[in-house]
């Protein structure tokens, strides 16, 4: 790790779960799983399970804790004006993998785009609300350093034009700087990599051009690049849409693995991928979220008549 | 494992899926042309016959060029300096252009390479101030569009200024010449300028955006992203404009004429050595040729042939580079 980054403020191994468990209530309160079903769900006590979405089978078993990383307080964002997210509030949590869900346009990418500052790269985008770090707001941050902290992995598989080695080595170097030198980085790149679970299937070829690997190969690099900053939160843009189902099982297999060290927070299309990988689900239409909660009740039993419709596929 | 019907890859004779490229967009480029009308038959004909004529006339030029050059052209010609004489024997070679030609596209593009570069990385990836941006834009094309000799007569005026001097011989009674290697390779970096501009802005641009939102999104700053990702991922644009921009330099004839002293040997000023050379006059292949062809004052239309023989090798290897850079760039992306 370069001198410049700063000694995370706060990291959690997955050994102090027991603990952190009972006491880290979310900041924003979702509504509780078993509560009595609101308004709108059939009558008759539980609402009916829906039976439209197959259910995948889920990867993983229930994360066994969780704590709160990131808070997003209110947050409505707007592109020269024209809002795109509305008053939106929601925990992200180390430990859990947070899918946002919704239809193209709804403001889910433009969401996970401003948890690490980089929606600030469109000069016309203004953003009110609250977006915590660890309880530090982000805005006061150095936007460099936030996105160290908080790093993202894009729809389109994009390795840099250069050696797979040279890919993970940009990010553990000091902005421009060639140092520290190819020796000294191998170790840090082979924990990226390994973690990332593509060292068995490079490590021969760490020279060759990043761009000659295949679609899941790059994909996976790309987020081996982005876990070599050692982030505390990792965000994913429809990581797995460009690709083929076979290397979108190794990347969700992967996303799971991740969960305990790093919060996740991923945008998809793909409902069955939310409902084998996500803990929470989010969904989003027309720039409010609708309805969070945990990704089994999300599919099964929505509260809400849009979520309802849009995990039946009625629309999307 | 249940996922959504996974992408089928396209294959030959499958309806094309909902998410690939109409079958038009990869037709066979040798598709009939039986069922054509007359009209879209006709113009095939008058595409070919104009296609053959252009490949006659280049065949022509460059043939005839390469076989009349090729009758003149010795070995010693390269290695020997022009001399005065009567006869076409023995009026010696052009060694003395042929450095000149190096050295003056040499100065050019030391100083267009690092300056295009620059301008194309700000219009690209800053383009701020706006106002000031779609100026400097408009002003590149200008100077693209601005016949050579017309920056030649800018640049007498230019280098004849005292302030200048330095950069060529000034007389006993303060008199600037206003002529050397200087000031031919400043103004003829002017000529190269806007095709590095113009190559390196397409090489950024054809990056997409989320190449450059991942080096930020990996804390990385605009300066390291435009080092270490953008430019080395341009780099093959860059390289094809430098070369097209050398290409130029080396064929440009008015500007030489004009501002290189037109002493076809290479005449130097005072001054430590290399500086004595470049503030002094001299020629290059293009005037070389200039001077000698049939209407020219040297008149020695033998050496002409054999002058532009070379310039004309040059010129075509230029070309064969620019072809193997765009076609190892292709290969790797």
């Amino acid at each position: 790790m370069t001198d410049t980054t700063p000694p995370p403020v706060r990291r959690l191994a997955p050994g102090d779960a027991a603990r952190v468990v009972g006491d880290a209530a979310p900041s924003v309160a979702p509504a509780p799983v078993d509560a009595p079903a609101p308004v709108g769900t059939p009558a008759g006590g539980e609402p009916a399970e829906l039976g439209l979405v197959s259910a995948p089978r889920r990867r993983v078993s229930a994360s066994s804790f969780a704590i709160d990383r990131m808070a997003i307080e209110d947050v409505s964002i707007a592109y020269s004006g024209i809002p795109a997210v509305r008053n939106v509030s929601l925990p992200v949590r180390q430990g859990e993998v947070l899918g946002l869900i919704g239809p193209s346009g709804c403001g889910k990418t433009t969401l996970l785009r401003s948890l690490n500052r980089l929606t600030e790269l469109n000069r016309a985008t203004s953003l009110t609300g609250r977006i915590a770090l660890d309880d530090t707001d982000i805005t006061t941050l150095e936007p460099t350093l936030l996105r160290r902290r908080v790093t993202m992995v894009f729809q389109q598989p994009n390795p840099f034009p250069m050696s797979v080695f040279d890919n993970v080595a940009y990010v553990l170097r000091e902005q421009g700087s060639r140092k520290p030198p190819k020796k000294e980085l191998r170790v840090q790149v082979q924990d990226a990599l390994t973690r990332a679970g593509l060292w068995d299937e490079v490590q021969d070829k760490l020279d060759h051009p990043a761009l000659r690997l295949s679609g899941g190969q790059q994909q996976r690099l790309c987020i081996a690049r982005a876990l070599a900053a050692r982030p505390e939160v990792l965000l994913l843009d429809e990581p797995c849409s460009a690709l083929d189902p076979r290397s979108t099982a190794v990347i969700e297999d992967l996303i799971v693995r991740l969960r305990d060290e790093v919060a996740v927070v991923i945008v998809t299309h793909n409902l069955q991928q939310a409902h084998r990988i996500a803990d929470h689900v989010a969904f989003m239409y027309l720039g409010e979220l609708v309805e969070y909660g945990p990704a089994a009740q999300i599919f099964r039993r929505p509260r809400e008549q849009r979520t309802r419709e849009y995990v039946s596929g009625a629309f999307g | 494992m249940s996922t959504v019907a996974p992408p089928v890859p396209p294959s030959a004779g499958d309806a094309p899926g909902p998410g690939e490229p109409p079958r038009a967009a990869h037709r066979d480029a040798r598709e009939s042309s039986s069922t054509w009308r007359l009209t879209d038959r006709i113009g095939l004909a008058i595409c070919w016959a104009l296609g053959l004529a252009f490949c006659a006339v280049t065949v022509a030029i460059v043939g005839f060029m390469l076989v009349q050059g090729a009758r003149y052209v010795r070995p010693e010609l390269l290695f020997s300096r022009p001399t005065a004489g009567f006869t076409q024997a023995d009026t010696g070679g052009f060694l003395d252009p042929l450095i000149g030609t190096f050295l003056v596209s040499g100065i050019a593009i030391a100083i267009a390479l690092p300056v295009g570069i620059a301008v194309a990385v700000w219009l690209s990836e800053y383009g701020r101030p706006y106002p000031l941006a779609r100026s400097v834009e408009s002003g590149v094309e200008m100077i693209a569009g601005t016949p050579s000799i017309v920056l030649a007569l800018f640049g007498t005026l230019l280098f004849s200024h005292p302030a200048l001097g330095f950069l060529s011989r000034t007389t006993d009674d303060g008199v600037v010449f206003g002529r050397s290697f200087f000031a031919a390779g400043a103004m003829l970096s002017l000529v190269a300028l806007p095709l590095i501009v113009g190559a390196t802005r397409e090489g950024l641009q054809a990056i997409p955006g989320h190449v450059r939102e991942a080096s930020y999104g990996v804390g990385k700053t605009k300066a390291a992203t435009i080092r270490r990702i953008l430019l080395p991922t341009a780099r093959p644009s860059i390289v094809t404009g430098t070369m097209l921009g050398i290409g130029r330099t080396i064929g440009d004839t008015a500007i030489i004429v004009i501002l290189l002293g037109a002493t076809l040997q290479m005449d130097s000023g005072d001054g430590p050595g290399g500086y004595n050379v470049l503030s002094g006059t001299g020629s290059t292949l293009t005037s070389y040729v200039y001077s000698n062809a049939p209407t020219g004052e040297g008149n020695q239309p033998e050496k002409a042939y054999a002058a532009a023989f070379v310039l004309l090798i040059i010129v075509l290897l230029l070309n064969v580079g620019v072809d193997v850079v765009r076609r190892r760039a292709r290969k790797l992306s």
